[in-house]
Order: C-alpha cells, then structure tokens, then sequence
C-alpha cells in the first residue's frame, strides 16, 4: 500500500509551503461571518446554523406539583418547575403523551428514556431498538463542525449516557469539564476571530496516518462476516471523520460573533454528591455553549442526573432513587418532601442549562434562539414508576422553525410525536418516525412555523 | 512468590488428564473483539516496558451475558471511543520514541534525524508489528508503516516524530485493537489465531514471540506443542494476570472505576480505601486459587487475606506497615469469612451512604451464581418501606418484610433478601456492626434449603452450593472465548463442570482443560464460511 498522495497533501493552496516543518501563518478574508441587516442571517445569504441538543434529567417530578393542567399558551410552571419560569417563553412543554408497550414489560428507568428518545420500545434492559434522537438529527446537520457531537455526564461515569445508534454503538460521555475543555478548546482549537492562522504540521501529519488506516478498509472488510462488517463500518466512519475534522483544523475557520474562547476550567472533582454535580454540570453547560457558538458542533447530550439516579445530599444515607421509592408521603403536605427537594433542584440544573445558552448574543437574539433542545425524563412519577405522561420539553426556537411558550397535551397519543415534531422543526424531510404502536405520522403542527 | 506459582502450576497440571474424554462440539462463532483497557495497557507494558505510561480515556465497554468480555465482541466504535484511542496511541507512540526510550526500542540509529530511514524504520516495524498484530507483517502491511513513516518525517522533519506517527497508526488500526478469530482454508482457527485466543484468555495480554512462533511452526495444531505451550503460559507469573483480569469481570470490578462513598457517613472509607478494598480481593484470589492452588469454594470461607494501612481502618485491625501490604489472618469466630465479607463486596454493592440488603443479595445470586434475578415491577408501591431512622422498622430485615409482603415484589425478594440480609452486619462501607438503630440485627436467613444464622454461616451455604462451582465454570468457558457459550457447547460445560469437581475445584485444573481443549479452539462451520481470510497467517 502507498501512502497519501503529495497532491493530497498539498490540496489547500492556502497552505503551501507547510511541509518540512515549515509553517506559514496565512491571514484569510472573512466569508460568510458577517450577518445580513436584519442579523438573522450569514452575509452569505445562509441562515444562521440551527443546532441540536438533548438534555435529561431522571425521576420526573412529584404528581400535580411541576406544571399545571391548564393547556395552550403560557405554560404554568408550578412549585417544582418553579425554576424554569423565567424561560417559559422558549420550553414547549408535552403532558399525556403515552409509551404504548406492545405487550412488552415494563423495563424501571429504562423504557421511558428509550421510547422518548427512538420512539421504540425495548426488549430488555439494554436493548436500543433504534438510533436516538440526536444520532438521527446529527446524521442530517452534523458537517463542517470538529465534533459530530459532545456528549457529557455531570455524574462522573460515563456509562451515564443516552445516545446510541444501536445496542453495541452507545456513544459514552465526558466527564470531566477539564477534559471536555481540552477536547474542544485544547492547542487544536483554532480561535475563529483571531486574525491570523497558523496551521500545525502535526496535523497534516496525523491526517495521513489516519488516511493510511483508511485505505486498509478493503482489504480488512474482505475478511469478516456480515455482522462484525456492520460493526466495522462504524469504525472506518471515525476514522472518516476524525480525517474531516483535521481538514477543518488545517483551515482558517470563519469568524463568529458569539465565540469567546473560555478559560480553563481546571481539575473539578466529580461524582454523584449533589453539589458536585450542581457545579460539574454548570461548568459543563458552560463550556458546552460556547463549544456550540464556536462552531465545534452542532449536535449535543447533556445529562444532569440518571434514570437511576444515585444523586445524594452529603451525609444523607439514602440517594435521590431510592427517595423516591422509600419516602413516604409527608402527612401535612401531601408529597414525599426530600424528593420534591431533588425535583427543583433539577430544574434549577435545567435553568443554569437554558441559561447558558441564553446568555450567548448571536445575530439579533441569543443562542438559544438558534438551538432546539429536546429534554426528557424516565418518568413521570417516578415512586409508581409511571410511563404515561413521562415529560418531555422542547426548549429554543431552532432558529424560528417552533413556536414556544406553549402546553401540549397529548391526550394519550404516543410520545414519538414530540421527537416527529423535533426533528421536522430541524428541518428534516421526515413524514413518521417510531416503530410499531410507538410510530407516528402526526407532528404537532400546530407549532411548527 | 513466583515460585510458588511455578510449583503450584505443576501441581494443578498433575490433576489433569484423568477421567472421561472430552465431548466432541460444533465451536460457537468466530468473533472481533475489541481489546479491554487492561489488555491494552498489557500489550504495551509486554512490548515496550512498564515505563511506557498508558494515559487517555478508554471507551467503556457495555457488560453482556454477565461479562464486559462478551460485550467486546459487540461493541461497536464510535467516533468519541476512537478518539480516545487515537490520543492513547499518539501518546504511547510518542514515548516508546523518545529520547529516554528510543535507544532500546528503537533497534537502530538513523543515518540522519531529519530525513527518513527506510531501512531503520523496516527493522523497527519488522520485530514491533509482529508483536502488536499477533501476527507477523504481510509485505504490504510493512511496506505501509515504512512509507507512512517516511511520509510523515517528511512533513515533520525528524525521522523519529515520523516513526511515531507510523507507530500511532498500528495502534489505532483494527487489526490491533480487535483480536480477531482468523480461520484457515479449512474453516478451522488458525494457528495466530488460537495464539491470541491461549494468550488472551491465559495471561490477558498479547502472545510473546516464543507463542507465536509456535503457531507460525504449526505447534499449535499439534497435541504436543499445544500442550508445551499451555504449560509454558499457566507456569508464567503472567496468569496472575489473567486470573485477576477474569475475576475481576465475573465480579463485576468495573464498578470501582465509579465507586463514591459518603465521607459524612461513612469518614473512613477515603480515597485509597476503594483501590485498596479491590486488591485485598484479587490478592485473596490470587492467594488461593494460585499460590496455593486451592479449592474454588474456599473463597467464600477463608480467612487468610491481606490488608493495607485502609483496610486496616475499615477492618479495625492492626497494620505494621500501612504503605504497603501484609498476610491477615482473621481469627476463628471472626465474621469476615469469605470473599463476600470483604469491603470490595460489601462497598461496591451498597448505596454510597448506607448498606442494600437487595443489591448484595442480588449480586451474590448473579455474579457469583450466575443465576438471573428478575427487573423489578412496574408500577410498585414502597410505601410500606420506611426510612432508616423508622421507630417501627429499625432494621433492614424489618423494613424489607413489610415491603415484600406484596405479593408482586416477594417473588424476587424471596430470593435476593435472605442472601442479603446475612450481610447487614457490615455497613456500606464494610464495617462490622451489630445494630441498626439501636435494634440488634438478625443475619439469619436461607439460600437454597441451606439454613444458617451469621455471615460466616452463608460463607458455608455458598460453599456447599452447586451453583457456585458450575458458575465459575460457564463463566470462564464464556470468558476464554468472547462469547455467550453456544447451544452445542453444552456437553462439553457439562464435562468441565464435571471435571471440575474431580479436580478438587482447582482453577489451574479448569484453565488447563480449558486451553488444551478441543472445543476452546471450534469455531461452527456457518459462520467460519464467512470468516475465512488470511490462510497466510
């Protein structure tokens, strides 16, 4: 096998005279960075980029106690929810959309979150019947960023992550602020509004390596049978596009507005202890937006807490799961009180989330003018286990293609309607989506723009 | 130590070879399987020294069948994991080139740093890719690495950044981070192929060159030099390796890697006592089953153990030297009998800041047992359980009664509660105590007809129980080929369970059998049709 053609590696005009150890420094023009008039475009006539997230909480919320029943516009967040008010014009929140089980067992924690999140239901504990949500959306919009996606947990394992293309493909999460700053904005960043570029040789040299492992593709292919081929087309993927995502790092990237490189965040300790988590995950959201402004992805997983979740106050000895299972209901207030406590703190999580891309000015709005965030639950009251009515939200204005502000009720139709509705407000040419009594044609249509 | 290993191999291959013949099998199905993080970091500390550090994140794996061994052999790779292996490569490469390394590793000097070497790079990659893809090199493949190493000096400007980044490229390529079940012609394993397999499985690292150049001569389909190499390998220290890395997946060790305590609660549970509480189990293993080679079923009720300046802490015991490591022997009468009373068990399957009767038991009857406890119910009501500091239900036992005295939740906590329940004794974090709230606790149970009042009573239970002994054995046999045991598998599970009894329960009998026999090396001719390549390795 020969290596790389020289002509490959001397493609990008603008990076003559790279090779050798020699480096150029090259001041390229501005493109398309600069916005229209009305600041809801790309001079280039291209529309702001609309990206895609998910984020997840586990355990639901207490019956009656996080949004009320009333429907339509001007969603009424209760005691619960109470953080999230003042972003209830961007969240769309879904009640009563149903998980139909086909005949199929429950599975605790695990039926929910798969069924919201591939609009199928699984077999056992494991099984992901289908690609999530985000791998579908990122198929479509995930080009001409560095990362496919950023995933990240803020429990500190990360098995602690729910996206997957199959059973055998689950896609693991950072855990760490500090690795995923070193990830995305490690020496291999290059800041967009710098006005100079200085491509690293190292990274044309790494492109070759790589395309070198590419090129065995056929000949190792040839030697495997049908199932470990599909497994291994996934592999020669990565390679793929981590190829693709050192083109984009030998290139002068396009100047943005809303990208400030952040500081780093330096070691933080993780784990499961609840104010540990409450900081990984600011940090990580953090980081995560600007990743987002800065063009490193458009597609993205957050998770605060699991469907398990083994949350904990220090010194407590029993953790948010078992809370919720445990506790028994306060007399005077109606409600299992020390689990109330875990709800609102994971929308206070949800709120910093929200935040943190509602802070970023882009065009004439915020960040979170361009995004779509799709934010599930396991759920709905978590101590019956209950997987009717599991909450669901689409929050940001996915670049003005959803309205928001309003209540949904689903009056019992499959909760696939909301990822259906998700995905075509990303623009996507998709009429059903979901398997069996989980499939669905029906958008909610009515806020969709 | 290691001669005692050596004298303790000899004395475990003497046990085998008697009674009935091992059953014919149709083999199961050829498979890929990506390397464990252990097994990577096994292969470079084999081939490039303990000096080389291995940092980076490791994809983890999905645990499948009971095993994270079985999940390799369907794990796909995603981007983000093979990121992570393209830093853990670039970094080891940048190592083994360095100035501090490049003088051994590297098997000759370049007529200039900065230019290419050919014929340098062709040495090194020579020697080091026959180590790395457990097979030797087809002319090709050398072809490649010289030229990408040549390629990439040229950009670089240094003949060793260029070897690096050749090297960086074997170690992300597949036929690296998979082991691979090659078949011949014939449809049969071929013989790098079962190199990979006896080494894995034996020593959870790659095959050194004395292995592979058996299976290059074709010894390796011989009974003779399949059994000079079995022995070779089961009298290597390396097994201890292969023993802990099998335990420490049939026990579900992983867990440690996120393993959190609460410091409130429980303040002498600190940082190292988790690293610590895990190798007390894997030395006690180690200990018993090759040292000593002694019975399986003693695991769950020796005594003799080892503790550290931490344990010594969580045990309430002495330790003369508490940086390092020293032979316990817990005295009669004591309850920390077995490997179940120890704090790697008793913290691993707990909540981070109290006991779980329900997880302990649960994970006796699944790990140790192989037996599967049903998912819980939907739709369950708890509220007959109550908190820990109930003034009605002050125990564990108490609160667990009342909650399974619905019918829908009793079936599975008949099951896992009374195995539990007989470790309450020891908190969450592995401490003995004899009350829960002021009320004493009742550490009596049943498991399988066996009654017994204290933890040390179902230390015996689980010693007296068949399944104990028939799951080490499906478990090491699903091991050792990185998959589910198939269908047409069952008599020949049926034969080493059987052997297994009559060597005495001893492990080095089980792994000898294992790795000389037949049905280790069958792959069922469906599948081996669709996995025939490389007849020239």
């Amino acid at each position: 096998m020969i290596i790389k053609s020289s002509a490959k590696f001397s493609r990008r005009s603008a990076l003559k005279g790279l090779v050798n150890g020699a480096v150029v420094t090259v001041a390229l023009p501005f493109l398309d960075c600069f916005l229209n008039n009305s600041g809801t475009a790309l001079a280039s006539g291209a529309p702001l980029p609309v990206r895609f997230g998910t984020w997840f909480w586990g355990l639901g919320f207490n019956p009656g106690r996080g949004v009320s029943k009333k429907t339509g516009a001007g969603i009424e967040f209760l005691e619960e929810c109470q953080p999230l008010v003042p972003h209830r014009d961007y969240i769309n929140y879904f009640s009563n959309f149903n998980t139909p089980l086909d005949g199929r067992v429950t599975l605790v924690h695990f039926t929910g979150w798969v069924g919201c999140r591939t609009g199928s239901v699984p077999q056992q504990v494991t099984d992901i019947p289908a690609p999530t949500i985000d791998v579908v959306v990122a198929d479509q919009i995930a080009t001409g960023t560095r990362f496919r996606s950023i995933d990240l947990t803020a429990t500190g394992n990360p098995r602690d992550s729910y996206t997957a293309r199959s059973t055998g493909s689950r896609n693991s999460a950072e855990v760490a602020p500090l690795s995923m700053y070193a990830k995305v904005f490690g020496p291999e960043f290059a800041d967009p509004n710098s006005a100079t570029f200085t491509p690293d040789p190292k990274l044309m040299a790494r492109q070759s390596v790589l395309s070198a492992v590419g090129e065995h593709r056929q000949n190792f292919m040839k030697t495997l049978g049908a199932a470990d081929k599909a497994r291994m087309e996934e592999y020669f993927t990565s390679i793929r596009q981590i190829e693709q995502r050192l083109d984009l790092e030998l290139q002068k990237p396009a100047p943005l507005e809303a990208c400030i490189k952040p500081s780093n965040p330096g070691e933080q300790q993780v784990g499961t202890e609840l104010e540990t988590v409450l900081n990984v995950h600011k940090m990580q959201s953090e980081l995560l937006a600007l990743a987002v402004a800065c063009n490193q992805t458009r597609v993205f997983n957050m998770l605060y807490s699991q469907a398990l979740s083994t949350l904990h106050r220090r010194g407590e000895a029993f953790i948010h799961h078992t809370l919720t299972h445990e506790e028994p209901e306060d007399p005077k207030l109606g409600y299992q009180a020390q689990v109330a406590w875990y709800n609102v703190k994971s929308f206070e999580a949800m709120a910093t989330f929200i935040n943190a891309f509602k802070k970023i000015k882009e065009g004439d709005g915020t960040l979170l003018d361009n995004v779509l965030i799709f934010a599930n639950s396991d759920t709905n009251y978590a101590k019956m286990h209950a997987l009717d009515g599991i909450p669901v939200m689409l929050i940001g204005k996915a670049g003005g293609k959803i309205k928001t502000g309003y209540h949904i009720t689903g009056n019992g139709d499959p909760i696939s309607r909301v990822g259906l509705t998700a995905q075509q407000a990303m623009g996507m040419n998709v009429s059903k989506w979901g398997t069996a009594s989980m499939q669905t044609s029906k958008p909610i249509s009515e806020l969709l723009v | 130590m290691l001669r005692h290993v050596a004298l303790a191999a000899l004395i475990g291959i003497s046990l085998v070879g008697c009674g009935p013949s091992e059953p014919k099998t149709a083999g199961g199905p050829a498979m890929l399987r990506r390397l464990t993080q252990e097994q990577y970091q096994n292969i470079v500390a084999d081939v490039f020294g303990r000096g080389i550090n291995v940092g980076g994140r490791f994809d983890p794996l999905v645990r499948q069948s009971g095993l994270l061994a079985v999940g390799a052999g369907n794990t796909a790779m995603t981007v983000s994991a093979l990121d992570g292996y393209d830093g853990i490569a670039r970094n080891v490469a940048k190592q083994v080139v360095d100035e501090q390394h490049r003088g051994w590793l590297v098997p000759c000097t370049p007529a200039s740093v900065t230019a290419a070497d050919d014929q340098c790079a062709r040495a090194f990659f020579t020697k080091t890719g026959r180590l790395l893809y457990r097979r030797a090199l087809t002319k090709e493949e050398l072809d490649s690495q010289v030229a990408i190493a040549a390629a990439s000096t040229k950009i670089l400007g240094n003949f060793y950044d260029g070897l690096a980044g050749s090297l960086s490229a074997m170690l992300v390529a597949p036929e690296f981070l998979y082991i691979q079940d090659t078949v011949d012609a014939s449809g049969r394993l071929s013989g790098y192929a079962k190199a990979s397999r006896l080494s894995f499985f034996l020593w959870d690292s790659s095959p050194d060159d004395a292995l592979l150049d058996a299976a290059e001569k074709g010894d390796l389909d011989k009974a003779s030099g399949l059994k000079r190499e079995v022995d070779r390998l089961l009298a290597s220290p390396r097994v201890e390796q292969g023993v802990r890395a099998f335990f420490a997946d049939m026990y579900g060790f992983d867990g440690f890697e996120t393993l959190q305590k609460d410091s409130l609660i429980y303040p002498a549970f600190g940082l190292a006592t988790a690293d610590d509480a895990k190798e007390q189990t894997l030395r006690t293993i180690v200990d018993l089953l090759l040292t000593k080679n002694g019975d399986y079923r003693d695991l769950f009720t020796t005594r003799s153990t080892f503790v550290s300046g931490a344990l010594g802490m969580i045990y309430q015991v002495s330790v003369s030297n508490p940086e390092g490591w020293e032979p316990y022997t817990f005295p009669e009468g004591d309850q920390h009998v077995g490997i179940q009373s120890q704090a790697a068990f008793q913290s691993l399957f707990s909540h981070p800041g109290r006991s779980s009767a329900t997880i302990r038991g649960k994970a006796i009857r699944e790990l140790f047992m192989c037996q599967r406890v049903p998912d819980p119910p939907a739709n369950v009501d708890f509220t007959l359980v109550s908190d820990v500091h109930n003034t009605v239900h002050k125990t564990a036992r108490e609160r667990l009664d009342a909650h399974a005295a619905d019918p829908s939740c009793s079936g599975c906590h008949r099951l896992v509660d009374p195995i539990g329940l007989a470790l309450e004794n020891f908190d969450g974090a592995g401490q003995w105590r004899t009350q829960e709230n002021g009320a004493s606790i009742d550490a009596s149970g049943e498991v399988d007809g066996m009654k017994y009042s204290d933890p040390a009573g179902l230390g015996k239970a689980l010693h007296a129980s068949p399944a104990i002994s028939s799951c080490v054995v499906n478990r090491m046999i699903s091991y050792s080929v990185g998959r589910p045991i198939a269908s047409g598998e069952k008599p020949w599970v049926d034969f080493l369970d059987k052997s297994f009894k009559s060597d005495d329960y001893k492990l080095r009998a089980l792994m000898r059998r294992i790795a000389l026999a037949d049905a280790f090396y069958a792959i069922s001719p469906d599948t081996a049709k669709g996995a025939q390549n490389a007849a020239a390795n």
